[in-house]
């Protein structure tokens, strides 16, 4: 590592970020029409909890195979939010009991039950969006990190959670509308979501809060705390010995990578329209992590590169191709893993971004510029 | 919920709630004990190792169709030489699984969690274009169906004993080889100290090797046994993983006999709670006390050493 | 043949003329107007700039062909399609052959909503077939509702709902429950019933109907246990251990998917015997297509209430189930909603022509009151509600994956999504 590694954004940084502003503020919406910028739109939300696990996982070492708890937990707080708003009196006038959402009616509840009413709030909705998840992960890491449970052991328990999480919300249906999900979302605040329009700017917005994540996840990179967290994945016990406390950085980043996945989401519901819990169990929150994998699991810019082009594979493939997909994503999970590790990003450092230096250096015939290129990795 | 019953009943009721458990403990033990045996030795979670098991159930419809096909009077046996073409079977996939993918990730356990959850999916597509995307249905043997009347009140299903005869072979199997042979000797030489095991000239790829092949086959046997309690489809494997994993995890690494307690305590505890309780309730309330207990020991209920 | 409204024959080079004109003249009268494509101008029948050229008119299919669904809704692809090939054969409609654009749910709601999109936004399909679990629907309902798109919707389910853009071609829970309940009671002598189901919002649904109406109209009849089980759920032995000691009637099992073939064959395996009727086994979610699964050995004897089954003996299902085995193979089986799904086009079709026009909003207009005669469960008719009159069946499985109809209500039973006194 160089010296110019202490900056939080080098000159590579920068370009990196440049370029995936670019492509997602002004390539994507010139060339795609309406419906598919919606399309990327919802990549782009899984895109936050490949961003978190670059951050748990990639350099913490925490591999969480129930990432799809978070996101199901942010995506269903915005979700009672919206449903509240939709469930008007007016809207609800043929149900036996108006004033409350359709699931509700349907299994015979007569009131709203106590715990959704804060949700009629949109201020402690999005509190809770990002509240909900932290405080989860703050008891699954304050349970497991103090033990020191990690490795395997971890990623099975969060397994374990992604079931639970999934078997409740299914089972209690007149809570959480069951397997059907909330459905028909309407209305934010008056302003209604389901046009094109506000399609168009959901996903202006999705794109600026992921911006707003990847500064932050940057930040915390480049931070001593990042370095901590590259050493403790590393060598756990040499730091522990050091004095630091393990745990509390581990919850702390567990915790955040929670709070993205929440955010994303929140994000997701408000650009697909509603929030199932097909996006809460064991395999969605392993393909979660494929999206981390593909595009690298050390760079958080390849981590929404990833996101967007194993979503945007999958749509592909499964219209032309539907039985193929399956066989190309666990061909992927392999590859990812045996073949190139560092994903996408770990291509373009270690073969593409070389060449790329060998080509300006040319007239300068020195000193190799590997060096420079490797900390691009970062 | 007690009312109603008279106290034979109860008492009834206490004694088949309690086999149920048994049944319930030996399908536990049939699909962790091939995975136990793969983790204890190697740190390795086989996230396909419920496709596997599928494999053998595969293999048992194969051998069924065979034999109602070309040897109708054998039928009546054909279900133990399907277990034993299902061992050999998922076997010899192990074996090539391992030498092809897991060999090269020793070193990284978290991975080799991705890469057998992609050799997963292969194999469920490939179940699934080479059987149909239908769930195919076994027949069972005539002598395995209905049931034995205990007393008035208490019958005992005869699959149900099945199984349980097989767990438990299986296990001493297990036991035996674990302890009585050299094979089992090199395990455990590895599983104290690898390099010193090495360096005495125990092969220990090949002995990884085999360990693997022989987890595997263990579930392949699994599966044949499960045709007669549920559903053969490319994704019925998913159906059997958390559950699996939670048993050998809480039943500790390296430790045969963790693996069986852990599946008699969980089983029995989901059992029991099953009868007072709504299914899903109980469901989730086992998975909830298990991951709370483990919160509590992580190194599980009977632990060789502590596990990172 | 001699016809009145030929004229009388003129001698002469004319008389070849007019013979010519009038055989023109008296053919395209007796035509089917079907044909007469030219007759209905595209600019006329498609006013809202759906896909209907003056040869086609294109059709969406939206069903699972992989993941978990699909086995259940490979039949209704196939249904649907022969369907399609059957009118088109017949020459479409309103001149127009029908062109169908498919897509794949993958079994994955979100994904439903999106192609829904896709089918109603960038192809502009005139009307799809659709969906088959109630997640799917729920999950595309608002899509279709915001873009004016028209599902036919096939599969047998929970009622609660009623949209105009959707026409329900399956039973609602009380066409499925009730007259069933009816049946058992009465034939059977049935008092006490165990409910049983899958932990999801059709079976609940379903069972507390089925609790009401057992409670409040069946003298004397109660219901001793009521039990769910998450979906995907194999261990059901101590379910079964508390209906042997409940001792009921009558067994009432709403079991989906995966579960089925685990509960049915521990049942066998327990020494409960469907065929031996104590109990007996009622239920509301086996086809035909489920027995492939759980094998018909295990589950002969039990009884399931449907609108169709493939062993109807009409002339219109003996065409149907050959017309489709030709298609499809021999070794097909059609479950109730296989034949639903069937019924979509040719409705869509009927409304169509009475409209006139492929715009939606005419034939929503156009759909209530439309018959159809050569249904193979025999004769159908939407409702003002969206859904069909149809009679309800009762039939007994039996080893070689078959039902025997041993009963059929004597009138059509009317389609109530929102029943009064089992709310």
């Amino acid at each position: 590592m160089q010296a110019a590694s202490n900056r939080i954004f080098t000159r590579q940084d920068i370009i990196a970020f440049a370029i995936l502003a670019a492509i997602i503020f002004v390539v994507l919406p010139v060339v795609l029409d309406s419906f598919r910028l919606n399309l990327f739109g919802k990549y782009l939300t899984y895109a936050f909890v490949a961003v978190g696990l670059v951050l748990c996982w990639g350099a913490g070492g925490i591999l969480s195979l129930g990432q799809g708890v978070f996101f199901g937990l942010g995506g269903y707080c915005m979700a009672m939010f919206l449903k509240l708003e939709a469930s008007t009196p007016e809207n609800t006038a043929i149900q036996s009991t108006p004033g409350i959402p359709d699931f509700m009616d349907w299994n015979q509840l007569n009131a709203l039950p106590w715990w959704w009413e804060p949700f009629n709030s949109l201020a402690f909705a999005l509190f809770a969006v990002v509240a909900v998840p932290v405080v989860f992960a703050f008891i699954i890491g304050v349970a497991m990190f103090r033990r020191r449970l990690g490795g395997v052991y971890f990623a099975i328990i969060t397994q374990a959670f992604a079931a639970i999480l999934t078997i409740l919300i299914i089972g209690q249906q007149g809570y959480t509308g069951g397997v059907n999900g909330i459905t028909d979302l309407r209305t934010l605040n008056g302003w209604d979501i389901r046009t094109n329009e506000a399609k168009e700017i959901l996903y202006y917005v999705n794109g600026v809060l992921l911006f707003a994540c990847l500064a932050i996840a940057q930040f915390v990179r480049k931070s001593k705390l990042g370095r901590l967290l590259i050493a403790m994945r590393d060598q756990e016990d040499r730091v522990r010995f050091s004095g630091y406390d393990v745990a509390s950085f581990k919850i702390f980043i567990f915790c955040l990578g929670a709070a993205f996945a929440g955010i994303g989401g929140a994000m997701f519901t408000l650009q697909v329209g509603f929030m199932s819990p097909t996006l809460v169990g064991i395999v969605p929150s392993i393909e979660m992590v494929i999206f981390c994998a593909v595009g690298g699991r050390l760079s958080i810019v390849g981590a929404v590169y990833g996101a967007l082009l194993v979503n945007w594979a999958k749509t592909s493939l499964s219209e032309s191709f539907p039985e193929l997909w399956l066989l190309g994503l666990g061909g992927l999970f392999i590859a990812v893993v045996m073949l190139f590790p560092n994903g996408l990003a770990g291509v373009y450092s270690e073969h593409i971004a070389p060449r790329i230096a060998a080509l300006f250096k040319k007239s300068v015939p020195e000193a190799s510029p590997k060096p420079a290129a490797k900390a691009a990795a970062e | 919920m007690f009312s109603g019953y008279s106290m034979g009943e109860l008492g009834a009721i206490f004694a088949m709630q309690g086999f149920a458990g048994l049944i319930l403990f030996s399908v536990f033990v049939l699909m962790a004990l091939g995975l136990a045996i793969i983790f204890g030795q190697m740190g390795v979670i086989n996230m396909a190792h419920g496709e596997f098991m599928i494999l053998g159930a595969y293999v048992t419809y194969l051998t069924s169709n065979v034999f109602s096909a070309y040897m109708p009077e054998l039928f009546g046996i054909y279900f133990f030489v399907a277990m034993i073409l299902a061992f050999i079977a998922s076997g010899l996939l192990g074996l090539l699984v391992e030498w092809g993918l897991i060999r090269h990730l020793y070193a990284r356990p978290l991975d080799t969690l991705l890469a057998t959850w992609g050799l997963s999916l292969i194999l469920q597509q490939t179940y699934r274009s080479v059987f149909g995307a239908r769930e195919v249905g076994v027949t069972i043997p005539n002598w395995m169906m209905g049931s034995l009347p205990l007393t008035d009140l208490i019958e005992v299903p005869i699959n149900g004993i099945f199984v349980m005869v097989l767990a438990t072979g299986i296990s001493l199997a297990v036991y035996i080889l674990m302890f009585r042979s050299s094979w089992g000797l090199q395990v455990r030489a590895i599983g104290q100290n690898r390099t010193m095991a090495d360096a005495v000239g125990i092969n220990t790829a090949w002995t990884d090797r085999l360990t693997f092949g022989i987890g595997c086959g263990v579930a392949g046997v699994a599966g044949s046994a499960f045709t007669m309690i549920g559903s053969t489809g490319p994704t019925a494997g998913q159906l059997y993983i958390v559950d699996t994993f939670l048993v050998v995890v809480f039943g500790g690494a390296g430790s045969l006999l963790g693996t069986i307690a852990s599946a008699f305590s969980i089983s029995q505890a989901q059992s029991i709670m099953e009868f007072f309780l709504s299914g899903s309730m109980a469901k989730v309330l086992t998975l909830l006390v298990v991951v709370g207990i483990l919160m509590i020991r992580p190194q599980g209920l009977f632990s060789l050493k502590l596990r990172k | 043949m001699s016809d009145p409204k030929t004229p009388k024959p003129v001698s002469g080079p004319n008389r070849r003329a007019v013979l010519a004109g009038g055989t023109a003249l008296t053919a395209s009268l007796f035509m089917p107007k079907e044909l007469r494509a030219q007759d209905f101008p595209t600019a006329e029948v498609n006013t809202t700039g759906l896909a209907v050229t003056d040869d086609t008119v294109t059709v969406g299919i939206l069903h699972s062909v992989t993941g978990t669904m699909a086995i259940s809704e490979t039949g209704s692809v196939q249904a649907e399609k022969l369907a399609i090939s059957q009118i088109n054969e017949q020459g479409g409609i309103l001149g127009r052959k029908i062109e169908f654009i498919q897509e794949d749910g993958a079994s994955d709601w979100p994904t439903f909503a999106e192609k829904a999109r896709k089918l109603l936004v960038n192809d502009k399909v005139a009307s799809v077939m659709g969906c088959w679990t109630s997640a799917s629907r729920k999950a595309v309902l608002p899509v279709f509702e915001q873009h004016n798109g028209f599902l036919y919707y096939p599969t047998f389910y929970e009622g609660l709902e009623q949209s105009p853009n959707v026409i329900y071609t399956g039973q609602e829970a009380t066409q499925q429950i009730i007259a069933g309940l009816d049946w058992v009671s009465e034939t059977k002598g049935a008092k006490s019933f165990y409910l049983l189901g899958s932990d999801y919002i059709w079976p609940r649904t379903s069972n507390k109907i089925a609790r009401k109406h057992i409670e409040n109209f069946l003298e004397g009849s109660e219901v001793v246990g009521e039990e769910y089980y998450p979906l995907g759920h194999t261990q059901f032995n101590s379910v079964i251990n508390k209906i042997r000691l409940r001792k009921p009637d009558v067994i009432y099992a709403i079991v989906v998917g995966g579960s089925n073939v685990a509960f049915y064959k521990q049942l066998k395996a327990a020494g409960i015997d469907p065929a031996g009727e104590s109990p007996l086994v009622l239920t509301i979610s086996v086809t035909e297509d489920e027995i492939r699964g759980i094998g018909g050995e295990n589950i002969e004897g039990t009884y399931a209430c449907m609108k169709y089954f493939q062993s109807l003996e009409n002339e219109n299902n003996q065409a149907f189930v050959s017309a489709f085995k030709e298609m499809w193979g021999d070794d097909i089986v059609i479950g109730d909603v296989t034949q639903a799904a069937y019924l979509g086009p040719w409705l869509w079709k009927a409304a169509v022509e009475k409209a006139g026009s492929f715009d939606v909003d005419k034939v929503r207009e156009a759909s209530p009151g439309i018959e159809m005669t050569t249904a193979p469960e025999g004769y159908v008719k939407i409702h003002e509600n969206h859904h069909l009159w149809s009679k309800t069946r009762v039939g007994r499985a039996q080893a070689d994956g078959q039902y025997d109809v041993v009963f059929e209500t004597a009138e059509l039973v009317e389609p109530d999504p929102f029943p009064e006194g089992y709310q």
